[in-house]
């Protein structure tokens, strides 16, 4: 049996687990040599955060390796696919937005996560520009960049609800401040790179649930599969 | 037959082609702590200056190499040519008198 | 026949001597164009084995087996992208762009180490490509510090700093394996049997069969014989291995009292120009792989280009 201490560090850290595992596939696959280097620094960042935060909930390989699909409690966006450049694009620029304000809320805060909240703010603010700087320009850039940019931007928003639902333990942040801060940030960005803010729910008809409950998309086990073999492959091991 | 000679890092420069889709060569300078100046660290390519400042931060300051950095565009760069070298540096050889070590003190005066 | 004028004669004497008294070549002294052609290649090829060899250590990455280890080697492969970066600013130097490189490479024109062209089967893999391949990269890098090329030379100098990061990581990721469970033990070994004659080979040929070396020697481009670099790196490994409680695949391995060297035995170099010629497990693979993500790249590249112009922020 794992020990899972009930926290909000979980989600907060298996959302930077798993997308510093989607941003790791890059690797060797990127566009230009440079963007290889700076998906990297992001992943890199990203599973820094992950080990800390899983830390707080219990052991971080533990709960990495041996949890099934539905224990974790990353969103489901974080767990989508890379598909092309454009869409990795458009999942950090809607996820860091995001996180960098949730950081910044909880830096401020006196809950045990925020000194790991004050650290990653910085970080998250490099990925949230890396994002916008590439929203510009792929949805400012050629037809074809844009054509890509803005589908890659309304695939994903039905997605982005989730990131405004409560989380247990994080009682104190309002998250319609938070959901109006990130409608406002992003509007402008997508308007600097000429895209147009998509329409339409920002979440699935399901009663079932999304990612903080447990509830995950078809790519996910296949991401854990690939991620959690190895480990489970030699029970017991250290490494 | 001559051989070409570009400028440090100037390859867009004269010979070779450049495609559309080729981003400009850019030079990085990183200052690695206050109070020291930028050096040269090396170059990278990007479209434009915002990003390769940030290329350069990631590339060149991975292990907190530096506080500050600059980028120039690599075509910008006027260098000395190693022809004029002669003219350009060896009038400083002969001027000892720039240097404080020319001069003689006696012992015991201080502070100069 | 090209006619040498007397103006050549004198840049060449000046360079003779530059390189004479282990001073630094820099990139608008005047060069003979051979010096400048083996330094390109070789900077080249350098260079698109750190690019080429991200993909057999990046086929882990989502399957490291804890979140130390995938740490570590998403900070190696990240390395050797950054890498690769240096060493293509040091071959432009030289009046050559990237993107001409870049086409070389994927058009098979130039080359990349040898090594890469071989799997990674298993996690062991991993340690065995830091320990033994990375290992007998610095063995040969060190030397390049002190390359008469100033560019290449710093280049270098940056990555040798690097990559003893890379190498140790490797060896302690074996020392756990090794000292593991019984069937980390056996993966470790495994890893180790068939990735040690492949090392051996990243030396290149016999020194009485290397086509390059005299002339590198000369212009201290290169500053020792591969097969003095070989000695060198089974002379270091050997004590390590006996370290990580792990054999080294050779039955002649024995220490030589008189030569104060470790003997070992013969390489299968029909095995190495077979792979050199593109018929090792992961040739095409690897190319495939580099060429489909520059491909797919393309529009990337072209939109934000296009951004700059549209914009009055190209530089031209």
């Amino acid at each position: 049996m794992i020990n899972v201490t009930a926290t909000p560090a979980l989600p907060l850290g298996d959302d930077a687990l798993i997308l510093s595992h989607r941003l790791g596939e890059w690797a060797g696959h990127a566009p230009v040599l440079e963007e290889e280097v700076a998906l990297a620094n992001i992943a890199l960042d990203l599973l820094g955060q992950a080990r800390v935060l899983l830390s707080l909930a219990g052991d971080e390989d533990e709960l990495a390796y041996l949890r099934e699909e539905r224990q974790f409690r990353n969103l489901q966006l974080v767990e989508q696919p890379n598909g092309d450049f454009a869409h990795t694009i458009a999942r950090q620029l809607y996820f860091s937005t995001y996180q960098e304000l949730l950081f910044e809320h909880l830096a401020a805060g006196e809950s045990e996560l925020a000194p790991l909240a004050g650290k990653a703010v910085k970080e998250v603010a490099y990925h949230r520009d890396h994002a916008e700087q590439w929203t510009i320009r792929l949805g400012d850039g050629t037809d074809e960049s844009h054509t890509r940019m803005q589908r890659a931007l309304d695939t994903l928003w039905g997605f982005t609800g989730e990131m405004f639902e409560p989380v247990d333990g994080l009682e104190a942040v309002s998250w319609a401040t938070l959901h109006d801060a990130w409608t406002t940030r992003v509007t402008a960005i997508l308007g600097q790179a000429t895209l147009t803010i998509p329409e339409g729910p920002q979440r699935g008809a399901w009663t079932a649930g999304a990612g903080r409950q447990g509830i995950h998309t078809e790519p996910f086990g296949r991401l854990l599969a690939e991620m959690q073999h190895l480990h489970r492959s030699h029970p017991g091991a250290t490494w | 037959m001559t051989t070409p000679r570009p400028t440090e890092g100037t390859a867009t420069a004269g010979e070779t082609t450049t495609r559309p889709t080729d981003w400009p060569l850019w030079e990085v300078f990183v200052r690695s702590r206050r109070g020291l100046s930028h050096t040269h660290a090396g170059s990278l390519h990007a479209p434009d200056a915002e990003m390769a400042l940030r290329n350069a931060r990631d590339l060149y300051t991975r292990r907190s190499e530096g506080v500050s950095i600059w980028v120039v565009p690599s075509t910008q760069v006027t260098a000395s040519s190693p022809d004029e070298k002669d003219s350009f540096f060896e009038p400083a050889g002969d001027k000892p008198y720039r240097h404080p070590t020319f001069y003689e003190i006696p012992d015991g005066v201080h502070h100069l | 026949m090209t006619t040498i004028a007397p103006e050549e004669t004198a840049h060449e004497a000046v360079f003779d001597a530059t390189v004479a008294a282990d001073e630094r070549i820099e990139p608008r002294d005047w060069m003979p164009d051979a010096y400048r052609s083996t330094l390109v290649r070789q900077i080249a090829q350098h260079a698109h084995s750190e690019i080429i060899g991200m993909q057999p250590e990046g086929n882990w990455i989502t399957r490291a087996p804890s979140l130390r280890r995938k740490a570590i080697l998403l900070a190696k492969v990240q390395d050797e992208a950054g890498h690769g970066l240096y060493l293509y600013s040091a071959a432009e130097t030289l009046g050559t762009s990237r993107d001409e490189l870049l086409d070389k490479l994927h058009s098979g024109r130039q080359k990349y180490s040898s090594i890469f062209n071989y799997p990674t089967l298993t996690w062991a893999d991993v340690g065995a490509v830091g320990w033994l391949v990375d290992g007998a990269a610095i063995t040969n890098q060190v030397p390049l510090c002190r390359c008469s090329y100033g560019p290449y030379a710093r280049a270098m100098v940056r990555i040798c700093k690097e990559e003893s990061f890379h190498q140790r990581q490797g060896y302690e990721l074996l020392l756990h394996l090794s000292r593991g469970t019984e069937a980390q033990h056996a993966m470790a070994q495994d890893a180790v049997n068939r990735w040690w004659w492949p090392s051996l080979m990243m030396f290149g040929p016999p020194d009485d069969e290397s086509s390059h070396s005299a002339q590198s020697m000369a212009w201290k481009i290169k500053r020792h014989s591969n097969d003095e670099l070989r000695q060198r790196f089974v002379d270091i490994c050997v004590p390590q291995a006996e370290a990580l409680g792990l054999t080294l695949p050779d039955p002649d391995l024995t220490w030589n009292e008189e030569r104060g060297h470790w003997d070992f035995g013969p390489i299968d170099w029909t095995e190495f120009r077979e792979v050199l010629k593109g018929n090792g497990p992961c040739n095409d693979q690897r190319i495939s792989q580099r060429r489909r993500a520059h491909e797919e790249g393309a529009w990337v590249r072209e939109a934000a280009a296009a951004h700059a112009a549209k914009h009055g922020k190209a530089v031209r």
